[in-house]
């Protein structure tokens, strides 16, 4: 339990950086370019009307003179930002003429619905993958481990385009390569959309399964390769258990600890690797609601999405973190201790 | 140490035997004839252990001396057949002959691993040299008991709980400690749990590997006594392996001298103690202080164990003896009875042994005066010149 | 266990320690030339062969990109668009096609590599770099100092990369090449920073820093020419990932249409994805940039695996020793016993031994002495 709360401590810490970073980084860059882009569409040309976008200058205390705004100390600034996403306000999205909330809310569940399934399903067979390879050392699987290393090297986008090219083009097995889910289909608890869902999900899911997969298989093999030789593992063998006890409570078992561990790092490799892969197959997350953006200059989309995305890592490495403590007796004693 | 138990709950940790009035009460429960194992390695083949033959009596105590990488724990645990690739055994057989053994005996050697599985633990258990690394870090203290019961005893969840609790009662553990994981207990407490969860399916033989080696003396003086007071009630037979050899004369019945994978000296402790008939014996008897003997002189082994990729023929401590002659390079290393009490053999493979009740002096032929021999240097003499030296001397 | 394994591996099998002395003295003789060149031929098979097969490809597109700007075909960047050879197929003037503005692809590629490996090179480099001083200042001085660093990198461990790259290329505007490498290495050292963090903790309780400490030598000697030099695989492991993140985060971004000015592979890949080239087949143009990135990559990621071998032997030794004859040995295999193998039809074991390179003589036990 302790070591739960200090964990917690610890990302409610890493939390707050984050959104610092994401106040600090427009305000940090020459010219601040949210200003400069507020003034361009309170002078007119673009489909939302001066009065919105001088509403969001204020509520943001954006210094904008055509509002008739003034410059206000960047700490207060800060305070009245921080307030403001207490209450879930994170700005105006002038592209989709939404707010950011509403924006992130119709695009989030979509990107941690595929990274979450997809993470979950490579996790488990790489591991299983490494633990076959590591108990029938020089076996084919084994043998075949330096070859999915080819997965591993590429940007996650590339191994979507190679994909897109074999299963659709080359031979078109009817997967869909665009979209979430089929045009026309309401979204909502409906089997239509949870199948058409599925079904979209697809492509994206094999690219990032295969893409993750080895990493957690060679480190996996790895590690249960030194587990093997322990000599509790041996003691299980004199012990006269089954083969399948002997690898899995305590060949696995005690293998995966350092695994977990090293979730951190993947989840956020991961999820970077997703966003640009959406792009590839016009999936309607937040990669791609980024790119859109990005391309019209919309900041304030931009670094909302950029703030939710972290937030929801975040919030895995901490399930993370409490698997971890659940599969490692030892870490629950050490912050105990500590 | 007091009674840590009556023996009336010990009598419930005995299991029943049935079917097994066959056997044989006279035989050895273990017999290793003839047993070669060899480590594969492309610089040359290690041979661990050579040409080994030795039995296990009914309940005995046999010890198993030697310094590391004599071969003694390769021997125990080759036994079992426990020794991953690259080891493999090249020669021999091990007979076991359990109450629950038919009459002719189990041979190990050519049983398939399925067989084997039913036979560890359950005819013979092993204690593991460190408690810390034998005991899976992960899984609780009851949990790693209860595996071993349920591989061998068709038992309900409520009688292997109740088992695993009698188990720790006998070794002296509170009951409470059965959800402990292993880094919660003290080293004492984890090798009593190994001892526990080596009775846990009432084995025959139970294999010590120096399983107080890493505990502190008065730990280790507890536990010793504990496991001789386990022993006489359930009656099992222990290979008890250590460099300590002043403890296996206490401890052991019979003991078993190991050197560069090859039997030395096999005899009762007395007979080893106060006949010993090989000049290494000697050698380790005189490199630990008595208790309660009079005062000598440490004397030790110079040089370090052979290398056993490479060993010359004959007797492999030739190197190092300070009696060595030329002869002892043709030696045959087969044991022989120097004793004329048959039932209780003395087993020596020196054939120069002073004999009983001689003064202590090994006549190997081309005998090298003392003097001359001690001063040259021991490690130096990887080809025998130490020993041309002496001779044109 | 009793017996050691010695993991060496001597091409020299002689049998007594004679001969070996012997041959050891022999090869220390005159002929030294002889010596170096059979040591490089054993220590080329002792290489792991991942390692091996890595350094190739990385090797050759290096090679690749250094040569390919020179002996280019075409112009790879006309922007002359005509119509007559635009999108075309590859044919024996374009080996490789045409893009949809007309420019040779084949051309593209020779130009485009070496940007793309020398940003991944840069940002392997200042990302290294700076995982070096925070992990070996925070693992030698710990305390608050520690605690504060390793907080840090534990953070922007955790934060996705690429959307904060994604946001900060954004605010500076297409600003180049040499800001691109600086924005990425900004993320690239927490992973290198926490592993070398943790060996240099180590190190620092070993004697040799106390040694050196009671010779009076500085902290910053210490660091620098006591503790770095010895973590030298980890850091090159380090490199090596770094490399690989510079280079799939950048073509990732150019990809997504940030500094696309110069011919780079993500800048194809990106024209490539704007004109629909996958769904219209346009496959020669596509391919060979995303082909150099994923297969430059794999060198990489072996690469690394090679290293993890060198470092852990244990890791393929057991590929040398776990076999017995032509079987696969498991760790739950009873220890086998020759002369059942040889009864149940595994004919001829021993020379199958002996071509795994165990000799035949030393597995059959020692002749009987004489009586």
């Amino acid at each position: 339990m302790k070591y739960i709360l200090q964990r917690l401590g610890f990302y409610i810490v890493a939390a707050f950086i984050a959104i610092t970073i994401n106040f600090f980084l427009p305000h940090m860059m020459p010219g601040n370019p949210i200003e400069a882009e507020l003034v361009k569409l309170s002078q007119g040309g673009s489909n939302v009307s001066p009065k919105t976008v001088c509403a969001v200058a204020q509520q943001t205390d954006t210094y904008s003179p055509h509002c008739g705004l003034h410059k206000v100390s960047i700490l207060s600034q800060y305070w009245h930002y921080l307030i403001n996403l207490v209450h879930g306000n994170l700005g105006y999205s002038f592209s989709q003429n939404e707010t950011v909330a509403h924006v992130i809310a119709s695009t989030l569940p979509w990107t941690l619905c595929l990274v979450g399934i997809s993470t979950i399903i490579a996790f488990l067979v790489g591991t299983l993958i490494g633990i076959v390879s590591a108990w029938r050392r020089g076996g084919s699987i084994d043998g075949s481990l330096p070859f999915l290393s080819f997965f591993q090297g590429m940007p996650y986008f590339i191994l979507g385009i190679f994909l897109l090219y074999f299963l659709t083009v080359q031979w078109n097995t009817g997967l869909p390569d665009y979209g979430g889910v089929a045009a026309g289909i309401q979204i909502g608890w409906t089997w239509a959309f949870i199948s058409s869902a599925l079904f979209h999900s697809i492509l994206p899911a094999i690219t990032l399964v295969l893409a993750n997969m080895s990493g957690w298989a060679v480190g996996m093999r790895n590690v249960m390769i030194t587990t093997v030789s322990e000599e509790y593992v041996l003691a299980a063998q004199a012990k006269g258990l089954s083969n399948w006890r002997v690898v899995m409570t305590y060949g696995a078992r005690n293998a995966i600890i350092p695994n977990v561990a090293g979730f951190a790092n993947a989840i956020s490799l991961a999820v970077s690797g997703v966003l640009i892969m959406e792009i590839v197959f016009s999936y309607p997350g937040v990669g791609n609601m980024m790119y859109t953006a990005v391309t019209q200059d919309d900041y304030f989309l931009l670094t909302g999405l950029f703030l939710c995305i972290s937030l929801a890592v975040l919030v895995a490495n901490f399930i993370a973190d409490g698997v971890y403590a659940l599969l490692d007796p030892r870490i629950r004693k050490r912050a105990a201790n500590s | 140490m007091g009674k840590l138990f009556t023996s009336n709950k010990n009598a419930n940790l005995l299991l029943d035997i049935s079917g097994s009035e066959t056997y044989d009460t006279e035989a050895p429960v273990l017999s290793i004839e003839n047993f070669s194992i060899a480590y594969r390695s492309i610089q040359g083949d290690v041979k661990a252990t050579d040409r080994v033959t030795i039995d296990l009596k009914r309940s005995e105590v046999l010890g198993l001396a030697g310094e590391s990488g004599s071969g003694k724990s390769t021997l125990a645990y080759g036994a079992c057949r426990l020794l991953r690739s690259p080891a493999i055994i090249t020669d021999g057989k091990v007979t076991y002959r359990g109450r629950r053994a038919p009459r002719e005996g189990i041979e190990i050697t050519a049983l398939a691993a399925k067989q084997l599985r039913q036979l560890r633990w359950r005819e013979i258990a092993i204690v593991f040299q460190s408690a810390m690394n034998a005991l899976n870090p992960v899984i609780t203290v009851g949990d790693q008991l209860d595996d071993a019961i349920r591989a061998h005893l068709p038992m309900t969840t409520t009688a292997r709980n109740e088992r695993s609790e009698m188990l720790l009662d006998l070794v002296g553990i509170p009951r409470q400690r059965i959800k402990s994981y292993p880094h919660e207990l003290s080293g004492g407490m984890r090798q009593r749990v190994m001892i526990a969860m080596a009775l846990a399916a009432d084995p025959e033989i139970v294999i010590m590997d120096e399983p107080t080696t890493a505990l502190d003396v008065v730990v280790q003086r507890e536990i010793l006594t504990q496991i001789i007071e386990i022993k006489q009630q359930l009656n099992f037979a222990v290979i008890f392996i250590t460099h300590d050899l002043s403890l296996l004369l206490e401890l052991s019945d019979r003991i078993a001298i190991m050197y560069g994978g090859k039997l030395l000296e096999v005899a009762s402790s007395k007979d080893l103690q106060y006949q010993t008939a090989h000049p290494y014996t000697e050698g380790l008897l005189s490199s630990f202080p008595s208790l309660r003997g009079p005062k000598k002189t440490l004397a030790g082994i110079p040089g370090s164990p052979p290398d056993l990729r490479n060993l010359p023929p004959g007797c492999p401590f030739f190197q190092r003896c300070r009696h060595a002659a030329s002869a002892c390079r043709s030696v045959s290393m087969n044991l022989q009875n120097i004793s004329r009490d048959f039932a209780e053999p003395h087993l020596s493979a020196c054939p120069f042994h002073p004999g009983p009740g001689a003064d202590k002096r090994w006549k190997a032929p081309d005998l090298v005066d003392d003097a001359v021999h001690l001063d040259q240097p021991m490690h130096a003499s990887a080809d025998g010149e130490t020993l041309k030296k002496g001779l044109m001397l | 266990m009793s017996a050691q394994l010695t993991t060496g591996m001597g091409s020299d099998q002689s049998n007594s320690i004679n001969n070996t002395a012997a041959n050891a003295l022999k090869i220390e003789a005159p002929t030294g030339r002889k010596s170096v060149i059979k040591r490089l031929i054993s220590a080329y098979r002792n290489t792991p062969r991942k390692f091996k097969v890595g350094l190739l490809i990385i090797v050759f597109f290096v090679l690749l990109s250094v040569i390919g700007p020179f002996v280019r075909p075409y112009n790879p960047n006309s922007n002359l668009t005509n119509p007559n050879i635009v999108n075309n197929s590859p044919s024996f003037s374009h080996w490789l096609g045409t893009d949809y503005q007309g420019n040779d692809v084949l051309s593209e590629v020779l130009v485009g590599t070496g940007p793309t490996l020398l940003l991944g090179l840069i940002t392997g480099l200042i990302s290294t770099t700076v995982a070096i001083v925070i992990g070996v200042l925070a693992g030698y001085y710990g305390g608050i100092f520690d605690h504060i660093l390793s907080l840090f990198t534990n953070v922007f461990l955790m934060i996705p990369a690429l959307p904060l790259l994604i946001v900060l290329e954004a605010f500076l505007q297409n600003n180049g090449t040499y800001t691109m490498a600086l924005v990425l290495s900004v993320l690239g050292w927490p992973w290198g920073a926490k592993v070398i963090r943790a060996q240099t903790m180590s190190l620092r309780n070993q004697d040799f820093v106390a040694a050196a400490k009671e010779t009076g030598e500085s902290n910053f000697r210490i660091m620098a020419i006591e503790i770095t030099p010895r973590m030298i695989s980890l850091i090159a492991s380090g490199f090596i990932y770094a490399v690989l993140y510079g280079i799939t985060a950048s073509v990732g971004l150019m990809f997504l249409g940030f500094d696309t000015t110069a011919i780079t592979l993500g800048g194809m890949l990106f024209n490539a994805q704007n004109q629909v080239a996958i769904q219209s087949g346009y496959i020669w143009w596509y391919m060979p940039p995303a082909l150099i990135v994923a297969v430059f990559g794999m060198g990489l990621v072996l690469l690394n695996y090679g290293l993890d071998e060198i470092g852990n032997p244990r890791l393929r030794d057991a590929n040398r020793y776990g076999k017995l004859g032509r079987k696969n040995m498991r760790p739950s295999d009873p220890t086998p016993v020759l002369a059942l193998l040889s009864n149940q039809g595994e004919k001829g074991f021993l020379s199958k031994l002996t071509s795994n390179g165990f000799s035949r003589r030393s597995l059959e036990t020692s002749p009987k002495s004489e009586g």
